[in-house]
C-alpha cells in the first residue's frame, strides 16, 4: 500500500508526520524545524507559506492570511463578531466565504490547501516521492460543514484524504501508544482557534471515545486579543494614536501580545514594548502573569462547561478519570493547568510535545489505515446530534450527539397534499430544539410520485462514515427504487467547485514551478552579469590579460544573455548563462593568476606557507 | 405481532458463492460477509432475548466484532468489502449501544417483541395524580411571577424542589419493579415447554413493562420541566 501521512492542520501551525516503523515521527525541514506556521501571503515577488510567510505578517497585513481554520466552512455571519481583528478582507459568495488579496477572491479550503501543499512538499523531499495519501485532523466538535471543507482543502492541495481523526482522539492515539495504558483518559485540547475535551476508555488496544464536547471558537487567539484589547485602548489613551485604519500596526500589536502571553507561561512578568508612529514615542508596559491570568479567567472558565458536559454524556464523574492529558500550545498556560488540576483532582500529563502529540497521533492512525498497525483500534463519536426540519420548524433528531461511528439512521418520509411531486427535507447538526437555532448543513427535494397524500412512502438512509461525515440516500418502498440524493451544502463549496480547483491548482503548481525557475535564473544572470563588468574593468587596467577576439566574445555573449532574460524561458536564460561563462573563462582564469601574483608581491617570502 | 422466526443469515457467500453457514467471513475467499438483514441485534451480538445482561461480556464481544469489521481495516479493500464493513460497523454500534443501556434495552425487546413504537408516549402515573396537578399550577405560577427572588418566587420553588423528590422516589420505584420484570421475562425465556400459558406470561410481562416505562418518561419530562423553572 501507498505510503500515507498523517497531519495536523492547525489554527497557528500545521506538522506532517508519519510511522517511522513502529514510532511515529514529525517531519522537519532542512533547519530542523518541525512547525510550519498556518500562514499564507501573497507578496508582490509571489506567494509565500510558512515561516516565511509570518515574516510578511507586520509588512504587508492586508495580503497575509492567517488563522484561517477559523472560517472553515463558515458563513460570513457566524463570524461577525471577530472580523474586526482580522487585518485581511472577508466577504461572501453563494454561503461561502472569500478571502481578498489583492487582486484575488479565495475560500478558506483554498488558502488551507497552499498549506497542505507546503508540508507535502516536505514530505516528498524527504522520502523522495510523490505523496498522495494523507490523514488530517479535525477539532472534535468540527460540524459536518468545517470537516466537508477540510477534505475540499485536501483534495485540492492533491492529497487522497484517506480519513479525519479527531484531534484529541488522535492525542490519544499517540499517547496511548507509548503508555500502553488501560482505563479512562480525559483528553483536554486548548489550541490556537478552538477546544476540545474528549473522554476516552482504553482497554486491550481498543480506544473508545466515550464522549467529546467543545468550542470551535476558543483558543489562543482569544488570549491574544485581550491583551491586545489592553494596550490598543492604552496607546489610544496615553498617547492619542489610533490604531483603526494602520492594519500594520494591529499585526505588530497582536504579534507582540502573542509573544508576551508566552513569556508569561515561564516568566512572572514581562514587558510589551512597542514603538508607535509619526513621533509618538514608544508605547511600554509591564504585564505580571497574574494580570495576565485576570484577562482571560472568564475564557479559561468557558472551557470548564464543555468539559463538565462531556463527562456528563460519558456517564462520568471527575474522579472516574485515571488520567489527563493536555494538548495544544495553550495548555502551556499554568493557570489552565492549575484549572484542570482543581477540577479532575489530579495533575495532568503533559509529557509529550503539546505542539506535536497530535501530528503524531495522526501519523499513528496513517499507520493503521495503510496496515502496518494491527492491534490499535479507534471507536469515535459523531460530537453533535443530526436531525430533520419537521412541521413547525422543529429539529427532529435521527442521530444523537456522542453515538460511535460509523453509524446510519431511517426515517421515513410521505406527502401531505394529493398529487405531490416532491418533498423538501432540511438536514440540521445541532443541540437546540429549534431548527432555526441549530446549523444548517443541507436541503434537497425529494422526488415522489403523484398519488394521494399520505400513500407515498420514501425511506430517508443517513449514514456517518468513520470521517464523521454524512452521507444521505433514499428508497421509494413502493416501487423498491433508490434514488441518489445530490446534497449541496448550505456553506461549502460544491464538488464541481472543487473538481475546478484541483484542476487550476495543477495548472498554476505548473505556472508556478516555471515561474520560480525563470525568477532563479534571472538572478543568477544578473550577479555574472555585475561579475563580468567587474572583470573587464579590471582587466582594463591592466593590458595584455584579455584579446580583442575574446573581448568580441565576452560582449556578444553578454548581449545574448541580456536578450534572453527578457523573455519567459528559464532554459533559454540558462543556455545564455553558460555561453557567458565559457566566454569569459579565459579572462577570469588569467585574472584569477594575476591577483594572486599580485597579492604575493606584496607580502614578504616568510608569509608563503 | 409473530416475531419468532428465527433469523436467517445468509447462506451464500456474495464473493464466491460458497456455503458460509453464518460466518463473518467466507472460509473459502476470506470476504467479510454483510451481517444479515432480518437479524436483530441480540442475534447480531450472539445474545438470546435477555434483559439481564452481562456488560462486561457485551463489551468484550463489541470490541471483538470491530477489529472484524472496522473500514479502518478495509482502507485498501474492494469497493464491495469496504461497503460491507461500513453497513455491518454501523449496525454492529447501534446494536451494541442500545444493548448496554437497560431502558433502551428494554425499548428495543418492545419493539421487538410487541411492535411497539420507538418512542413510548408518556402516561402520568395515577397514585401521584394530585402530586402532578399541583406540580401543574405552580409552574404555572411561576412562570406569571414577576420577581422569583421575591417571597412569593421563594415560597413556589422550595415547594417545586420537595415534590420533585417525590417525583425522584418514585421513578426509583419504577425502575425497582423493571428489575424485578427483567428477570421474570429471562425465566420465561428459558423455560420449556414454549406453550400457550408462556407466550400469554410474555405478553403480560412485556405489557407490563411498557406500562412502566411510560410512566417513567412522563416523570422524566416532568422532571425536566421542573429543573428548567428552577434553573431561572
Amino acid at each position: 500500500m501507498a505510503r500515507i501521512v498523517g497531519i495536523d492542520l492547525g489554527t497557528t501551525n500545521s506538522l506532517i508526520a508519519y510511522m517511522d516503523g513502529k514510532t511515529p515521527t514529525v517531519i522537519a525541514d532542512a533547519q530542523g524545524r518541525t512547525l510550519v506556521p498556518s500562514i499564507v501571503a501573497y507578496t508582490p515577488e509571489g506567494l509565500l507559506v510558512g515561516d516565511a510567510a509570518k515574516e510578511q505578517l507586520t509588512q504587508h497585513p492586508e495580503r497575509t492570511v492567517y488563522s484561517v481554520k477559523r472560517f472553515m466552512g463558515k458563513s460570513l455571519s457566524d463570524v461577525k463578531e471577530e472580523l474586526q481583528y482580522f487585518s485581511y478582507r472577508l466577504t461572501e459568495h453563494d454561503g461561502v466565504i472569500q478571502i481578498h488579496i489583492g487582486d484575488k477572491a479565495l475560500t478558506p479550503p483554498e488558502i488551507s490547501a497552499m498549506i497542505l501543499k507546503e508540508l507535502k512538499a516536505r514530505a516528498e523531499e524527504f522520502f523522495g516521492e510523490e505523496i498522495r495519501k494523507a490523514v488530517i485532523t479535525v477539532p472534535a466538535y468540527f460540524n459536518d460543514s468545517q470537516r466537508q471543507a477540510t477534505k475540499d482543502a485536501g483534495k485540492i492541495a492533491g492529497l487522497d484524504v484517506m480519513r479525519i481523526v479527531n484531534e484529541p482522539t488522535a492525542a490519544a492515539l499517540a499517547y496511548g501508544l507509548q503508555k500502553r495504558k488501560q482505563g479512562m483518559i480525559a483528553v483536554y485540547d486548548l489550541g490556537g482557534g478552538t477546544f476540545d475535551i474528549s473522554i476516552l476508555k482504553l482497554k486491550g488496544g481498543i480506544f473508545e471515545v466515550l464522549a467529546t464536547n467543545g468550542n470551535t471558537h476558543l483558543g489562543g487567539d482569544d488570549f491574544d486579543r485581550r491583551l491586545m484589547q489592553t494596550v490598543l485602548e492604552e496607546i489610544k489613551t496615553k498617547h492619542g494614536v489610533q490604531i483603526e485604519g494602520h492594519p500594520e500596526l494591529a499585526q505588530e500589536v497582536r504579534v507582540r501580545a502573542e509573544q508576551a502571553k508566552c513569556r508569561l507561561s515561564t516568566e512572572n512578568e514581562t514587558s510589551l514594548e512597542m514603538p508607535l508612529p509619526n513621533g509618538k514615542g514608544t508605547y511600554r508596559r509591564s504585564f505580571t502573569r497574574q494580570e495576565f491570568e485576570t484577562l482571560i479567567m472568564e475564557l479559561v472558565e468557558k472551557t470548564l462547561i464543555p468539559t463538565r458536559g462531556a463527562l456528563a454524556d460519558a456517564g462520568l464523574s471527575a474522579a472516574d478519570i485515571d488520567e489527563v492529558v493536555l494538548v495544544g500550545g495553550s495548555t502551556r498556560i499554568p493557570l489552565i493547568r492549575q484549572k484542570v488540576q482543581a477540577l479532575f483532582g489530579k495533575p495532568p500529563h503533559c509529557e509529550l510535545n503539546p505542539d506535536e502529540v497530535v501530528a503524531l497521533g495522526a501519523g499513528v492512525q496513517a499507520g493503521i489505515l495503510a496496515g502496518g498497525i494491527q492491534d490499535m483500534l479507534l471507536l469515535d463519536v459523531t460530537p453533535l446530534t443530526l436531525g430533520i426540519e419537521t412541521m413547525g420548524g422543529v429539529m427532529s433528531s435521527l442521530i444523537r450527539r456522542n453515538t460511535t461511528i460509523p453509524t446510519s439512521a431511517k426515517e421515513m418520509f410521505t406527502t401531505f397534499v394529493d398529487g405531490q411531486t416532491s418533498v423538501d427535507i432540511h438536514i440540521l447538526q445541532g443541540e437546540r430544539e429549534l431548527a432555526k437555532d441549530n446549523r444548517s448543513l443541507a436541503r434537497f427535494q425529494l422526488k415522489i410520485p403523484p398519488l394521494p397524500a399520505a400513500v407515498p412512502r420514501v425511506e430517508v438512509t443517513f449514514m456517518i462514515d468513520a470521517n464523521g461525515i454524512l452521507s444521505v440516500t433514499a428508497r421509494d418502498i413502493r416501487t423498491g427504487e433508490a434514488q441518489s440524493i445530490e446534497v449541496k451544502p448550505s456553506h461549502g463549496i460544491s464538488d464541481k467547485e472543487v473538481e475546478r480547483l484541483i484542476h487550476e491548482s495543477y495548472v498554476f503548481a505548473q505556472q508556478d514551478i516555471t515561474e520560480r525557475q525563470r525568477i532563479e535564473a534571472i538572478n543568477e544572470a544578473e550577479s555574472i552579469l555585475r561579475a563580468t563588468d567587474k572583470a573587464m574593468a579590471r582587466a582594463g587596467e591592466t593590458t595584455g590579460l584579455v584579446t580583442s577576439e575574446e573581448l568580441t566574445a565576452i560582449r556578444r555573449a553578454e548581449a545574448e544573455l541580456k536578450q534572453a532574460m527578457t523573455g519567459k524561458d528559464h532554459r533559454k536564460i540558462r543556455q545564455a548563462i553558460e555561453g557567458l561563462n565559457t566566454a569569459s573563462y579565459p579572462l577570469a582564469e588569467r585574472l584569477m593568476d594575476h591577483s594572486l601574483q599580485e597579492a604575493l608581491k606584496n607580502k614578504k617570502l616568510s608569509q608563503i606557507p | 405481532m409473530e416475531k419468532r422466526e428465527i433469523p436467517l443469515a445468509r447462506s451464500m457467500c456474495w464473493n464466491c458463492q460458497s456455503d458460509i453457514g453464518g460466518e463473518y467471513f467466507c472460509q473459502q475467499c476470506v470476504k467479510v460477509q454483510p451481517l444479515s438483514k432480518e437479524s436483530d441485534y441480540f442475534t447480531a451480538l450472539g445474545l438470546p432475548r435477555k434483559l439481564n445482561i452481562d456488560t462486561g461480556r457485551l463489551e468484550t464481544k463489541f470490541y471483538e466484532m470491530s477489529r472484524a469489521f472496522h473500514p479502518d481495516f478495509y482502507e485498501g479493500k474492494s469497493e464491495m468489502e469496504r461497503a460491507v464493513s461500513l453497513a455491518n460497523s454501523a449496525t454492529l454500534n447501534k446494536a451494541y449501544h442500545t444493548l448496554k443501556d437497560p431502558i433502551e434495552r428494554v425499548e428495543y425487546l418492545l419493539r421487538l417483541e410487541a411492535g411497539s413504537s420507538k418512542e413510548i408516549p408518556g402516561k402520568p402515573p395515577t397514585d401521584l395524580f394530585e402530586t402532578l396537578l399541583e406540580i401543574q399550577d405552580q409552574l404555572e405560577e411561576l412562570k406569571s411571577v414577576k420577581d422569583q427572588q421575591g417571597s412569593a418566587g421563594q415560597e413556589l420553588m422550595s415547594k417545586l424542589k420537595a415534590e420533585r423528590s417525590t417525583l425522584e422516589v418514585k421513578r426509583a420505584a419504577l425502575e425497582g419493579r423493571l428489575a424485578e420484570l427483567f428477570h421474570i421475562w429471562d425465566q420465561l425465556v428459558e423455560r420449556s415447554p414454549v406453550d400457550q400459558a408462556q407466550k400469554i406470561e410474555k405478553e403480560q410481562g412485556l405489557k407490563q413493562m411498557r406500562d412502566i416505562l411510560s410512566q417513567r418518561n412522563y416523570l422524566n419530562t416532568m422532571l425536566a420541566n421542573i429543573a428548567e423553572a428552577l434553573k431561572q
